[in-house]
C-alpha cells in the first residue's frame, strides 16, 4: 500500500497538481428531459389516464340528469350539476317491491362487515401466533392443510356449506354469513399473522417466558403492541375482501339481508322501466366509497406502523 | 446426591436430543453456591442448549436437573428461581425499561409498592436511573444489556443465567462490561451460570470452566487448572491465544523423541505414572523462552507479529509449525536465528490415538 502522504509533494513537484482541481466536482449534471424521463413520465401518464378515464365518466355522469345524457356526450362535464342521482341512489332506487335506496344493503354490509371482520382477524392472529411460537406435534401439518384451504375454489365448497348452515340452523342469517367469512378469511390471514410472528426474535419470546408470561400474556403484552403493521395489512384485505363479496352474500343470505353489492346488482339490473344511467353510475361509486376509504385511511396508518414497529428486539 | 446440599445448581444424568440428533448425554454437573461457572465451547457444543435446560426453557428427554435442592425438571421457566440474558438483549420493544424491569414482577402478582422499590434497586446497581422512562430503542447496545441484566435482577433470584450477553457489543465496551459483571458477582454473591465462547470472558469471570464438545464436558476445572494442565488435547489447544504448539512424536525410555529433539521427562509431572509410545508434546507460545533452557533447540523467524503488547514469531521446530510468544520490544526480524529454550515442567503430554493427557 503507498502512503498518499508521500505521494503528495511527488505529484506536486512533478507540476501535475493544477490538474488534479479541474476535474468534475460535487455531483453530477442531470438533464430534466432526458430520454429517460420522457419514457418513464410518459408511461405513468398513459397508464393513469387508462385508469381514471371511466371513473372520470362514472363521476360525470353521475351529476347529470337524464336529458343530458341522453345527447350522448359521455365526456363532457356536465352543464347543470344535479344531486339528484345520488339521493335517489341511495334513498329511492327499487328492487323489485323495495323502493328505498341502496341505504338498506350499505347497513347490512356494515351488520356483516364489522363482526366477520373482527372475529377473522382476532381468530387468524391468534392462530398465526400459536403456529409460530407455541408449535406442537403436528402443527406444520395443520398449518399446511389451512393453507391448503385458500387453494381450493369457492365454487367447490358452496353446496357443502349450504348444508352445513342448514344443520347449523344458520343458513340465511347475518350469522351464517359471518362464519363463512371467517372459514374463508382464515388461511391467508394465518399465514400473513404466522410469518409475521415468526420473525420476531426467539429470545423475546424466551425473555417472557422466564418473566412468567404465558401463551395470552406474551400474546397480549408482547406480540399485539409490535405487530401493527400486520393488522392493518390483515384488516385492508378483510374489509375489502367482505365489503366486495358478491357471491356468499346472494347464496348465503335471504333478499332483505341482502349485502351493498348484491343490492347494486340488483339496481343496475333492473330490467323494467328507463335506465336511468345517472342513478346506476353514483349507486355504483356510493358501494365501491368503503374500500377507497379503508385504502386512504389505513394507507397512513400502515406506514407510521411499520416505522413503529422497527425498533430492533 | 452428594453435596446436594450446598449445590445451588445440580444436573443429573441430563440427555437432550432433538428428533435423533443427539445434543447432551449423561451430562452430571454441580455448581456451588455463589460460583461463577462458564460454560466454554466452539459453536454447536451444546452450552446454550444446557442452559436452556436449567432455564427450563427447553423440554430434557432424560435425567433431571435440581435448583437449590428442589427438583425443577418439569417446572416452567419462572418458577425455578432463575434470571436470564441473552445475547440479543430481547427487551421488550414497546415498553419503557422501566416497564420491562417490572414486567415479570407484576407477571407474579406483586404489590406495586415493592415493584417499585425493587426497580429502583436494580437502576441503582447498574446505573440505568436515568433511563427508565425510555424505550429500548433509545439506548446503546451497552445500556441495553444492562438493562437486560436488570430484569434478571430485579426477579431476585439465586441463579443467573447469561446466554452469551456481551458478544453483540464491541470490543471495548464488552472488556467493561465483563469488569461489570465480576464487579456484580462478587457484589451479589449469586450463582451465575455464563455461556461464551471467548475464551477472555471465560478465564477472567469463571470460578469454574466447563469445556464442552459434542454434548459432552471435556474438562470441569478453574481456569489456572485449564490453562496450566488441559485434560486432553482439544483442550489445549481451545484455551490459550495464540494456541498451544504439538509437536507428534515418541516417548521412550522416559525422553520425548521428533525428529533430532530429544526432551528428557523427569521434571515432567504424568498423571498416571511414566508412560511410553507415540505421543504429542505440547507447549504453550508464553511459556517458551528466549535463550538457553532446560531443553535449547534452534529456530529460524519465519514471520513475525509485533502486537505492541507482545510480539509472536511463527517458525518450526521439528518439522511441526510452532509459534512464540516474546516480549513487546524485542527485537526480532524476519530469517533471525532464535536460540529457544523448552521446559518440560511447564509442557503438557497427549497420547496421541486418545489425545487424552499422559
Amino acid at each position: 500500500m503507498t502512503n498518499p502522504a508521500q505521494l503528495a509533494p511527488a505529484v506536486a513537484a512533478a507540476g501535475t497538481l493544477p490538474r488534479l482541481q479541474d476535474g468534475p466536482s460535487g455531483p453530477p449534471p442531470r438533464r430534466a428531459l432526458s430520454g429517460r424521463n420522457i419514457m418513464l413520465y410518459g408511461t405513468l401518464i398513459v397508464v393513469s389516464v387508462y385508469y381514471l378515464l371511466p371513473l372520470y365518466v362514472m363521476i360525470v355522469t353521475s351529476l347529470k340528469g337524464m336529458p343530458e345524457i341522453r345527447l350522448g356526450n359521455i365526456f363532457s362535464p356536465p352543464v347543470e350539476v344535479t344531486f339528484q342521482p345520488w339521493v335517489k341512489a341511495w334513498a329511492e332506487a327499487c328492487t323489485g317491491i323495495n323502493c328505498d335506496g341502496l341505504s338498506r344493503g350499505f347497513w347490512n354490509s356494515v351488520r356483516i362487515l364489522i363482526p366477520s371482520v373482527i372475529l377473522s382477524v382476532s381468530v387468524a392472529s391468534v392462530s398465526g401466533y400459536a403456529l409460530s411460537k407455541w408449535k406442537f406435534k403436528g402443527s406444520e401439518l395443520f398449518f399446511s392443510i389451512l393453507l391448503l384451504g385458500a387453494f381450493i375454489p369457492y365454487q367447490v365448497m358452496l353446496y357443502p356449506i349450504v348444508i352445513i348452515l342448514r344443520e347449523l340452523g344458520l343458513y340465511g342469517s347475518l350469522g351464517g354469513l359471518v362464519l363463512v367469512h371467517l372459514i374463508f378469511g382464515l388461511p391467508i390471514n394465518t399465514l400473513l399473522f404466522r410469518n409475521y410472528f415468526a420473525q420476531v426474535p426467539e429470545e423475546l419470546f424466551k425473555a417472557a417466558r422466564v418473566d412468567g408470561a404465558g401463551f395470552w400474556g406474551i400474546f397480549i403484552r408482547i406480540m399485539l403492541p409490535m405487530s401493527l403493521p400486520i393488522f392493518v395489512v390483515s384488516l385492508i384485505i378483510q374489509v375489502t375482501g367482505i365489503w366486495n363479496d358478491f357471491l356468499f352474500g346472494v347464496v348465503y343470505t335471504k333478499p332483505d339481508l341482502y349485502p351493498m353489492t348484491v343490492q347494486l346488482n340488483n339496481i343496475v339490473n333492473s330490467v323494467q322501466g328507463v335506465k336511468e344511467y345517472n342513478v346506476n353510475m353514483a349507486a355504483t361509486l356510493l358501494t365501491g366509497l368503503v374500500p377507497l376509504v379503508i385504502y386512504f385511511a389505513s394507507g397512513k396508518l400502515f406506514v407510521r406502523g411499520i416505522a413503529a414497529g422497527a425498533v430492533k428486539g | 446426591m452428594k453435596d446436594m446440599d450446598n449445590a445451588s445448581v445440580s444436573i443429573r444424568h441430563l440427555d437432550l436430543a432433538f428428533g435423533s440428533v443427539q445434543v447432551l448425554r449423561d451430562l452430571n454437573l454441580d455448581i456451588g453456591q455463589g460460583e461463577f461457572l462458564v460454560l466454554l465451547g466452539a459453536s454447536g457444543c451444546g452450552k446454550s442448549t444446557l442452559l436452556n435446560c436449567i432455564a427450563g426453557l427447553l423440554d430434557v428427554t432424560g435425567g433431571q436437573i435440581f435448583i437449590n435442592g428442589q427438583n425443577v425438571t418439569w417446572a416452567e421457566p419462572s418458577k425455578r428461581g432463575i434470571g436470564m440474558v441473552f445475547q440479543s438483549y430481547a427487551l421488550y420493544p414497546q415498553m419503557t425499561v422501566e416497564g420491562n424491569l417490572s414486567f415479570g414482577l407484576k407477571n407474579a402478582r406483586m404489590p406495586r409498592d415493592e415493584i417499585a422499590r425493587r426497580v429502583a434497586r436494580a437502576a441503582e446497581i447498574l446505573q440505568i436511573e436515568p433511563l427508565l422512562k425510555r424505550k429500548p430503542g433509545a439506548l446503546s447496545g451497552g445500556q441495553r444489556q444492562r438493562v437486560a441484566i436488570g430484569r434478571a435482577l430485579v426477579r431476585d433470584v439465586d441463579v443467573f443465567l447469561f446466554d452469551e450477553p456481551l458478544s453483540n457489543l464491541d470490543a471495548k465496551l464488552r472488556a467493561d462490561l465483563r469488569v461489570e459483571l465480576k464487579q456484580l458477582h462478587q457484589q451479589l454473591q449469586n450463582t451465575m451460570i455464563y455461556v461464551t465462547h471467548d475464551q477472555v470472558e471465560a478465564m477472567t469471570l469463571a470460578d469454574r470452566i466447563a469445556i464442552m464438545k459434542g454434548g459432552l464436558i471435556q474438562q470441569l476445572a478453574s481456569p489456572a487448572e485449564i490453562y496450566l494442565r488441559p485434560t486432553n488435547k482439544y483442550v489445549a489447544d481451545f484455551i490459550g491465544s495464540p494456541s498451544m504448539n504439538f509437536i507428534e512424536g515418541e516417548v521412550s525410555g522416559g525422553v520425548f523423541k521428533s525428529g533430532d529433539l530429544s526432551v528428557p521427562l523427569e521434571a515432567y509431572d504424568f498423571v498416571n505414572g511414566a508412560r511410553e509410545g507415540r505421543a504429542w508434546f505440547g507447549i504453550r507460545p508464553e511459556h517458551v523462552t528466549i535463550g538457553e533452557g532446560p531443553v535449547t533447540v534452534q529456530a529460524n523467524a519465519e514471520v513475525v507479529e509485533p502486537m505492541g503488547s507482545d510480539t509472536v514469531v511463527w517458525t518450526h521446530v521439528a518439522g511441526s509449525p510452532f509459534r512464540i510468544r516474546m516480549d513487546g520490544q524485542a527485537q526480532v526480524a524476519t530469517g533471525d536465528s532464535l536460540t529457544l529454550g523448552l521446559d518440560p515442567a511447564r509442557a503438557s503430554l497427549f497420547d496421541h490415538d486418545s489425545e487424552e493427557r499422559l
